[in-house]
């Protein structure tokens, strides 16, 4: 007798799973969808930061016809290792967010078809260079700054740093935190923008930098969020690596803005799309990339990425145009450069930092 | 030897999912490794061993891990038996609440551990904040639960005469615990301490978060040299390593958890008031809740506060798509994570019964029983295998007929099943392995068949064990981020993908939308368990 309420309670909590079940399944997956001609969709790989608004898609779905699929995975890193990984049949058609620290692993693996793409009006300011260097379609760019917290150095009377080399005085000592540059894309940028700024001897800025206290933590979220005294955590640390773009994400509803960027801390990331070499849909892919450059998609980069459109000719958002300040000559190393030399320096970052 | 092919075939539909969804990928990925360029080439793997680094990060995984293991079984222990034998007032909504953190993506528990430990925190005095004992702390956080569930089962389905016998033959406490108690429960504790150690050795964000990047273990290491570096022999190596390490971990777990008598009464101890002498176990427990409340509390908080005040307008934002950080609203996430989790449920239960049966069915021939140790080893290499690793292989690997499969919906329940799976395993095998085959023997003699010997003499021993399997499966399924955040489509993203996204994005909005969805995760979870639960009240009674 037991045994069979026991069973019975069994079979309930089964029926009901398979109840539930029957639903996710029948109503979770539309394979009948993915039988449709390839020639009718359009795949596009790229990271987890990648958002535009629905209407701005659907925008490109009715003027091509084609069907927009969107696959987003890892960061700028992941995203181009993948496509390495996957050369020989790759998982789409267009890549979009490979950016400047990576676009030559990229090329020189093949990753990307030849095209030819018109660009826009200030567009062809950020092309690559080197062979094959204009497959690569610039989208948007975007600088990684010093951030600091204005209110916070004004209530404390200290004068706020200006260049990488104030980070190092004794007045901003236990001040800084910087995301690490192997774990994520703007500590990478931010230690290529020592190696512009020191060449050979960037390993010693980085020594004198710890020994002033700063703190590495492994991304922007840590870095920002949790220890930046302006984050979403309200931590004690008023120095933090970010973006230019930041500081109009801390407007104090009064019209002025808690942070500022440092202009003269800056190194320029720019992020890149191409057609994937054996898309199953080229002819789409290309109409994806040019559809990347026309007015309506540069003009939301900023709200939906938080970067700034490579055209001159679409207008800023209203909070961006006034805090939102562009350096106008960030720290730059060329990419073949970096191709050769980005993991012996992370390396070589790894053992200063983590002495 | 027909037995043998019995047992083979009724093995062979677990082994070729796990064949197929895990030894494939990371084969292949493995492969690459060895392989570079085409050629075979060890000599890259070779080196990559003799680093001084590569000692560095298998020593700090390997001691990270055991402390971590050792205060998670230390701290579960006393909560296990309190919350599973003790008539303690809410005990069905302590349990269900002790698994929130389990189901929490790791990066949101980073953030909230760091708010209590950081400079800026409360408990910032410490000077915790980037220290192993943070780690430590982080990793026993996550793990707790499963010492409580896995190992308050066992405790719940043992036969308490035994201990009442010792007792009334004038043992003390401590005695009886020592001497019948524990040895009863070891192969539950053994079980759970493995998968925990599991858990810690190949737990990613705690570490990446909480060390401060002075800390490495295999698996970010495996994450670091994979996307950053793309050194795919020194990432072959390295999961070489994981994957030795963790079959010789594995096979001294078995020997260690085989039970020196196995016969478990169907008996099942109805929960008794607390005594005076429960005392330390019910402190213990109430220890534990609060170290578990203290982060989730920092998340509550920080969830309630909009601009300096408190507000629900966080939770309000869970309709929307945040400062346009998403594709998909919160909620419509949360229903693909539900979704999801129930197919990884089914899938994982469905396997792991199977599996359980095949390797706890009595063995007549020494090789019939390394086939079973074997197969048992086999299913729970999911959980020492990186979701890097997994994710790329499943990349190289599915992509041509007949398993092209990277595009397909299935890929999601299908991997976190497969992350389920020795958790479901492990939780069903003590149990099962402690029924007396003599009953199966009696109920066949009687003229039962294998269907119905199976119901009546394994059914009521398991079922219980069976239901704390479903909840971490299902727990394990929503929390699951590393391979998830994969193979997930963009529109079908699940809630942690969906937090790990806000909370990389800029806004004082974002960040409490990704506060506010981490609440939502955890009492989803909570409701989840406490119906799990209490679907067992009925039949309470009776058994």
């Amino acid at each position: 007798m037991r045994s069979v309420r026991a069973l019975a309670s069994v079979l309930l909590v089964g029926a009901i799973g398979t109840a539930t079940t029957s639903c996710s399944l029948a109503g979770g997956d539309d394979e009948g969808d993915r039988e449709r001609a390839a020639a009718d969709e359009v795949v596009l790989v790229t990271h987890e930061s990648f958002t535009l608004p629905d209407e701005v898609l659907a925008a490109f779905e009715e003027e091509s016809g084609y069907r927009l699929e969107v696959r987003s995975a890892g960061d700028a890193g992941a995203l181009t290792n993948r496509l390495v990984l996957t050369k020989d049949d790759p998982v789409g058609d267009v890549a979009f967010g490979i950016d400047n620290t990576f676009a030559s692993r990229a090329l020189d693996e093949g990753v990307v078809a030849d095209t030819d793409v018109e660009r826009p009006a200030g567009a062809g300011a950020y092309d690559l260079e080197g062979e094959g260097g204009d497959d690569l379609v610039p989208v948007d760019t975007g600088n990684v700054c010093v951030n600091v917290d204005d209110t916070w150095f004004r209530r404390e009377g200290v004068e706020p740093p200006r260049s990488l080399e104030d980070l190092t005085e004794p007045a901003y000592r236990d001040l800084l935190v910087v995301p690490g540059a192997t774990t994520s894309s703007p500590g990478l940028a931010f230690l290529l923008a020592t190696v512009a700024e020191y060449g050979d001897e960037w390993p010693g800025y980085w020594e004198r930098l710890v020994a002033n206290g700063a703190k590495l933590v492994d991304g922007w979220s840590d870095a920002y969020q949790v220890d930046f005294t302006q984050g979403g955590g309200k931590g004690d640390r008023p120095v933090v690596v970010s973006y230019d773009s930041s500081p109009a994400f801390t407007v104090d509803g009064e019209g002025g803005t808690t942070t500022s960027a440092l202009l003269d801390t800056c190194f320029r990331q720019v992020e890149y799309a191409g057609v994937l070499e054996g898309a199953a849909n080229p002819e789409g892919g290309e109409e994806l990339l040019e559809f990347l450059l026309t007015p309506e998609v540069q003009a939301a980069l900023p709200d939906s990425m938080y970067v700034f459109p490579v055209r001159d000719d679409v207008d800023l958002p209203a909070d961006w145009a006034r805090f939102a300040q562009q350096p106008d000559a960030p720290y730059a190393v060329d990419p073949a450069e970096i191709a050769e030399n980005r993991d012996t320096w992370l390396r070589e970052w790894t053992d200063v930092t983590t002495r | 030897m027909r037995r043998v092919l019995a047992l083979l075939g009724l093995a062979l539909g677990p082994v070729l999912v796990l064949g197929v969804f895990f030894v494939l990928p990371v084969a292949g990925m493995v492969a690459r490794g060895f392989w570079p360029g085409g050629g075979f080439d060890p000599g890259g793997v070779l080196e990559v061993l003799t680093r001084p680094r590569t000692g560095r990060v298998v020593w700090f995984t390997v001691w990270s891990s055991a402390v971590a293991t050792v205060v998670s079984v230390l701290l579960g222990l006393p909560a296990a038996y309190a919350l599973h034998r003790l008539d303690l007032p809410l005990r069905r909504v302590v349990r269900a609440a002790l698994l929130v953190p389990f189901v929490l993506p790791t990066v949101v528990v980073g953030v909230a551990f760091r708010q209590l430990l950081g400079e800026a925190g409360p408990l910032g005095g410490l000077g915790l904040d980037g220290t192993p004992v943070a780690i430590v702390a982080g990793l026993a956080f996550f793990n707790v639960a499963v010492v409580v569930r896995s190992v308050g089962a066992a405790w719940e389905s043992l036969d308490p005469r035994p201990a009442e016998a010792a007792a009334a033959l004038g043992a003390s406490p401590a005695q009886v615990l020592r001497t019948v108690t524990l040895p009863a429960l070891r192969p539950a504790v053994v079980s759970a301490a493995s998968v925990v150690f599991l858990f810690c050795a190949t737990s990613f964000g705690v570490v990446l978060t909480l060390g401060g990047l002075r800390y490495s273990s295999v698996e970010t290491e495996i994450y670091l040299l994979t996307t950053n570096l793309l050194d795919l022999p020194a990432a072959a190596a390295l999961s070489v390593v994981q994957l030795v390490a963790i079959t010789a971990l594995l096979a001294l777990a078995a020997r260690l958890r085989t039970v020196p008598d196995p016969t478990v009464a169907r008996r099942t101890a109805r929960p008794r008031a607390v005594r005076r002498s429960d005392w330390p176990q019910v402190a213990a427990t109430l220890v534990l809740l609060l170290l578990v409340a203290a982060p989730i509390g920092t998340l509550v908080l920080g969830s309630l506060r909009v601009d300096d005040a408190w507000s629900l307008g966080n939770y309000r934002a869970l309709q929307s798509t945040g400062d346009g950080a998403l594709l998909v609203p919160v909620t419509e996430a949360l229903v693909t994570s539900l979704r999801t989790a129930v197919d990884a449920t089914w899938m994982s239960l469905l396997l792991g019964l199977v599996v359980a049966v095949v390797v706890t069915r009595r063995s007549r021939t020494p090789a019939e029983r390394r086939v079973r140790s074997v197969l048992d080893g086999f299913f729970m290499l999911p959980l020492g295998v990186s979701a890097v690793t997994l994710g790329f292989g499943f990349l190289i690997t599915l992509d041509r007929p007949p398993l092209d499969l990277r595009d397909s919906g299935l890929l999601v329940p299908v991997a976190q099943a497969l992350v389920a799976l020795p958790l479901v395993v492990r939780t069903i095998v003590p149990v099962l392995a402690g029924v007396d085959d003599r009953q199966r023997q009696a109920a066949a003699s009687l003229g039962a068949g294998p269907l119905r010997t199976l119901a009546t003499v394994d059914l009521p021993v398991v079922w219980r064990p069976l239901l704390a399997a479903a909840g971490f499966a299902f727990a394990a399924s929503l929390g699951e981020f590393g391979a998830t955040s994969f193979l997930a489509r963009d529109d079908r993203a699940t809630v942690p993908v969906v937090i790990f996204r806000l909370i990389g994005s800029p806004g004082a909005m974002n960040y409490g939308m990704a506060l506010a969805a981490s609440v939502v995760l955890a009492a989803t979870t909570a409701v989840v368990m406490l119906a799990v639960e209490r679907l067992r009240v009925p039949s309470l009674g009776v058994l």
